[in-house]
């Protein structure tokens, strides 16, 4: 900026008068804002050239011009929606809805008409870029409006702490009402003072830094014990980590129980319909596990039908899989099974063969190949308790949907007429059928209702793994191994023992790894049934046993 | 003409005829020169070899388009041996002696190669193998188009700590020979490069592994000690799914604990919703994304033969196409199909790749290749992030494990040797 005074220069020895000073102020003031967005211009500019390091250069520019535009910017092109037209190197934020493209010049804020998506060229970023935007906009949030933004802003710099960083938040600790930023600004100005303080800095700022799960807390604190020489400050920070430590242990703790009890979830809904029909009827059925499979194709047909409602059509599928496995599984019951009662062996070699011929079928009906099945957006991600506690979303919605289904199970079993000739039935089948129950339709409904079940828990496992023809091989051994553990026919049988499996392999699985641990769970299960092979929660009733 | 002469006389028609026919399918059988494909079409490597399959069957279809080969026209031979390691072996045998294929186009995983390799050695046939894999193997009857570890594992660990400065190392693989070997190896050159003990993981699962709770878990609690840490990840097949998804779900993100894969690729991503994979790398020679006439003449062509616009190419791929011109050549060279002649002729033969370089055989049956780190981006494709200056040339015996840093392997005579060690002379 070359402003020439003229005139004025001979008096600037002397102390200007105030309106000189004002006159001044506004003659650079349209150069400084001028400049500002001029450097923001040439950082757009930057942003449309090649080379990464270019780009890098560009942002640094857009970030020092502070321009009110500045975050939008920043935010746009992480999530990788910044982009610029080819003839003319604008830059544009855009936006995609139903296939059409809106466009908004970045400079001009105007909207653009008629922008088709070959015109455009997407801004792209490494991750390098990425590491910078993510700290640049949570250096910006620190100022936002929204006091949960601010506080996760301030976190989330807790590892990247430099001194003009921690100036402004001295700074901002000042100002800040809201007592949770409050707090999370003091923590990140105790870590600071870890960094670069005196002793008795640092003895006074470790109280703020009690029970804080911070992965960088704990390892500023285990950096600093390592190099100080003062006792005290040795002594204090070993009680602190010994505070963090045991309550990390727990959220450890709580987190394996959850990967336990969610892994426990799937093994009790891919095995209560085994147990239904392995309890009621004596039918060991190895088709089982094709059964799950048609249950997660169903999901996959019914949401190539509803594209754009994953949601919607996983709701839909669960009622869809329960019919079309059920009605699968009556036909199997009324076509093969019903002869081979009383036959076990037959009856196994039965449904071997048949779950052969189910898994060609599907290969040749849909492809080999696997399936993919989309998860909706209220299934995606993860809850945060605390910071070293989360728990996955499509796990909690996985582990309440088994025990609805659990439950609704138990109550057509204990309040439902057809639940009471089933259990009439599996207690004593001639006595049963000197009551006037149809003995032959109560076996085919229980078929029914115990693929119907297994379809169900076909479409939670649409979610978590890959559909494939061979999904159900991977579940039909875990299957059995928690209706015999169990105790066959016995519904909180199988709901504990799937539990317990599943937790036990969890548990086991951090020290062993994950083929061991199965290993291990599988040699503890065949001890357990030399014991007591009833399993678990045997069968009552005279005939059973 | 009694009833005697009348029945000699239609029998020995059908005996004319039938002997006619037998030279005639003879003579036809000898008009076309067949080519096998050993590729799973089901099970856990379907989603990984399928598309080889098609490759093969269009590479033969173009061949025979310029007329074929020794003036012979090409036959494709497809077996599927469904991701059953053992299975392998059985088809391979079936190509060679019941088929009578004159080379075979097969494999991934490196236990199905070592399934086959005691076949092909025992029949002498000739087997071009795609997938980059973890070396320590030279054989006389294996060509090897993919990449060895000097030409993938270890330029991706370089990148790896040298531009993202990684200071601690999650090493995870599916349970079997390639993951276990190219471990080893890695686990000797980080320790060579001063890495501790402390700060490397190993994590092996099974094929088709899906609940990747704790292991993720334990990632994310290795990754935030305050040390810059990366995973690298031999996981093959489709337990690669439910891992992305995981690392997605547990908020795993390419700029905190970055994940660099050997075994993922264009056609593993085609599946699966890749944006929160954005960022996470790959280790290949060869990514559709790369600019060149030759790989845009080459997606054009397949996107044509395979009717649909929205199919990937990939590095395997690439091999293929090199391997397969190579072999072309070489039997131009030789004059003949037969696998010793092949084997001679081909050392030296030198075909264009795709991303703008050439391909050379080399004697100890491995080939010339540049090294591409890309990075993933939303629509499934890779961004070059990084590549070697030249060509590397594959190294089949692992210059950091002490049983193979002494051995080379040359095939040409009089050395005819595929692991020699030259401090012993044997």
């Amino acid at each position: 900026m070359n402003i020439s005074l003229g005139a004025r220069a001979r008096r600037l020895t002397d102390k200007p008068p105030v309106w000189v000073i004002l006159l001044l102020i506004m003659a650079i003031m349209p150069f400084c804002s001028a400049a500002q967005a001029s450097e923001f211009e040439d950082g757009l500019e930057m942003l449309t050239q090649r080379s990464f390091n270019t780009k890098i250069k560009g942002l640094e520019l857009i970030v020092a011009s502070a321009d009110k535009r500045t975050q939008q910017v920043l935010s746009e092109l992480l999530e990788g929606r910044l982009y610029y037209l080819n003839r003319s190197r604008q830059v544009l934020f855009t936006d995609e809805s139903d296939g059409n493209i809106s466009a908004v010049d970045v400079l001009t804020q105007e909207p653009l008409a008629g922008v088709d998506r070959y015109d455009l060229k997407r801004i792209s970023i490494n991750n390098q870029i990425r590491k910078k935007l993510k700290n640049w906009i949570a250096f910006l949030n620190v100022s936002h409006d929204d006091p949960d933004v601010r506080e996760k802003a301030v976190y989330s710099m807790l590892d990247k702490l430099n001194s003009d960083m921690l100036a402004s938040f001295q700074a901002l600790s000042q100002t800040e009402k809201n007592k949770k930023v409050l707090k999370a600004i003091h923590v990140a100005l105790a870590l600071g003072t870890l960094q670069s303080g005196t002793p008795d800095e640092i003895l006074t700022a470790l109280p703020a830094l009690k029970g804080q799960l911070f992965s960088a807390v704990k390892t500023n604190l285990l950096r600093l014990h390592e190099q100080t020489d003062n006792e005290e400050v040795k002594t204090e920070i070993s009680r602190l980590l010994q505070g963090i430590e045991s309550r990390l242990a727990t959220c450890r703790f709580f987190e394996t129980l959850f990967f336990g009890l969610s892994a426990g979830s799937i093994l009790v809904l891919a095995s209560i319909g085994l147990a239904i029909t392995f309890g009621v009827i004596g039918v060991i059925n190895m088709a089982h596990g094709e059964l799950i499979m048609i249950g997660a194709y169903t999901a996959y047909v019914i949401q190539q039908a509803l594209p754009n409602h994953i949601g919607v059509g996983i709701l839909i599928a669960v009622p869809a899989a329960f019919i079309v496995s059920g009605v699968v599984g009556i036909v199997i019951e009324r076509s093969i099974i019903r002869f081979l009662y009383g036959r076990p062996l037959e009856t196994l070699l039965a449904t071997f063969g048949l779950s052969l011929v189910l898994q060609q079928a599907v290969r040749s009906i849909f492809s080999p190949l696997n399936r993919a099945v989309s998860t909706p957006d209220w299934m995606s991600g993860s809850l945060a308790i605390n910071p070293a506690l989360s728990l996955t979303m499509n796990r909690i919605v996985i582990l309440v949907f088994s025990l609805l289904v659990f439950g609704a199970l138990f109550a057509v079993m204990k309040k439902t007429s057809l639940g009471l000739q089933v259990r009439a039935v599996s207690q004593n089948r001639a006595m049963a059928r000197a009551m006037g129950v149809k003995a032959a339709r109560v076996d085919a409904l229980t078929f029914g209702l115990g693929s119907g079940i297994a379809g169900v828990a076909g479409v939670a496992l649409s979610q978590l793994t890959n559909v494939g023809p061979n999904l159900g091989q991977a579940y039909i051994i875990d299957s059995f191994m928690v209706v015999v553990f169990g105790g066959v026919g016995n519904l909180w049988g199988t709901l504990l023992a799937g539990l317990s499996l599943g937790t036990a392999n969890k548990f086991i699985e951090p020290l062993s790894g994950a083929v061991l641990a199965k290993i291990i769970v599988l040699v503890f299960i065949i001890l357990f049934i030399q014991k007591r092979p009833q399993g678990l929660f045997p069968q009552k009733g005279r005939a059973a046993g | 003409m009694n009833q005697r002469h009348l029945s000699l006389r239609i029998w020995g028609a059908v005996l004319a005829v039938s002997v006619i026919l037998g030279f005639g399918s003879g003579a036809m059988a000898a008009d076309t020169i067949k080519v096998g494909v050993l590729h799973s079409l089901s099970g856990t490597m379907a989603i990984s070899e399928t598309t080889l399959k098609d490759t093969v069957l269009m590479l033969v279809d173009e061949q025979n388009k310029k007329g074929g080969l020794l003036g012979k026209k090409l036959e494709a031979v497809v077996v599927d041996p469904a991701s059953n390691w053992p299975l392998f072996a059985e088809k391979a045998r079936e190509l060679i002696e019941k088929e009578k294929v004159s080379v075979v186009f097969g494999c991934w995983t490196s236990v199905s190669r070592k399934s086959v390799l005691p076949v092909f050695e025992e029949l002498n046939g000739l087997l071009f193998y795609p997938v980059q894999y973890e070396g320590e193997e030279s054989s006389k009857n294996v060509l090897y188009t993919g990449a060895a570890p000097n030409q993938q594992a270890i330029p991706a660990v370089d990148y790896l700590m040298n531009e993202m400065g990684v200071k601690r190392w999650v090493l995870a693989g599916t349970d079997y020979v390639y993951p276990r070997t190219t471990n080893k190896i890695l686990l000797a050159y980080l320790k060579s490069k001063g890495v501790s003990d402390a700060d490397i993981m190993v994590n092996y699962t099974p094929f088709g592994h899906s609940d990747w709770q704790s292991i993720v878990a334990e990632i994310k609690k290795f990754g935030t000690a305050g040390k810059k840490t990366a995973v690298v990840s031999t996981i093959n097949g489709d337990a690669n799914v439910p891992f992305y998804k995981e690392l997605g779900n547990q908020n795993i993100t390419a700029e905190n604990i970055p994940v660099m894969a050997f075994s993922v690729g264009e056609e593993e991503l085609a599946g699966i919703d890749t944006k929160p994979l954005v960022g996470h790398l790959a280790a290949w020679n060869y990514f559709m994304s790369v600019d060149d006439p030759s790989n845009d003449e080459f997606i054009e062509n397949w996107h044509a033969f395979i009717k649909n616009k929205n199919r990937v190419t990939n590095d395997p791929m690439e091999a293929h196409y090199i391997g397969f011109n190579m072999w072309v050549k070489a039997v131009e060279k030789a004059g003949t199909t037969d696998a010793n002649a092949v084997q001679d002729a081909i050392i030296g033969v030198t075909v264009p790749n795709l991303t703008g370089g050439y391909a050379a055989m080399m004697p100890n049956h491995h080939i010339t290749k540049p090294v591409l780190i890309g990075e993933i981006q939303e629509d499934g494709q890779f961004q070059v992030v990084w590549e070697t200056p030249g060509l590397v040339v594959g190294d089949a015996w692992s210059d950091y494990l002490p049983g193979s840093k002494d051995m080379i392997s040359d095939w040409r005579a009089p050395l005819s040797n595929g692991n020699f060690n030259v401090k012993t002379g044997k």
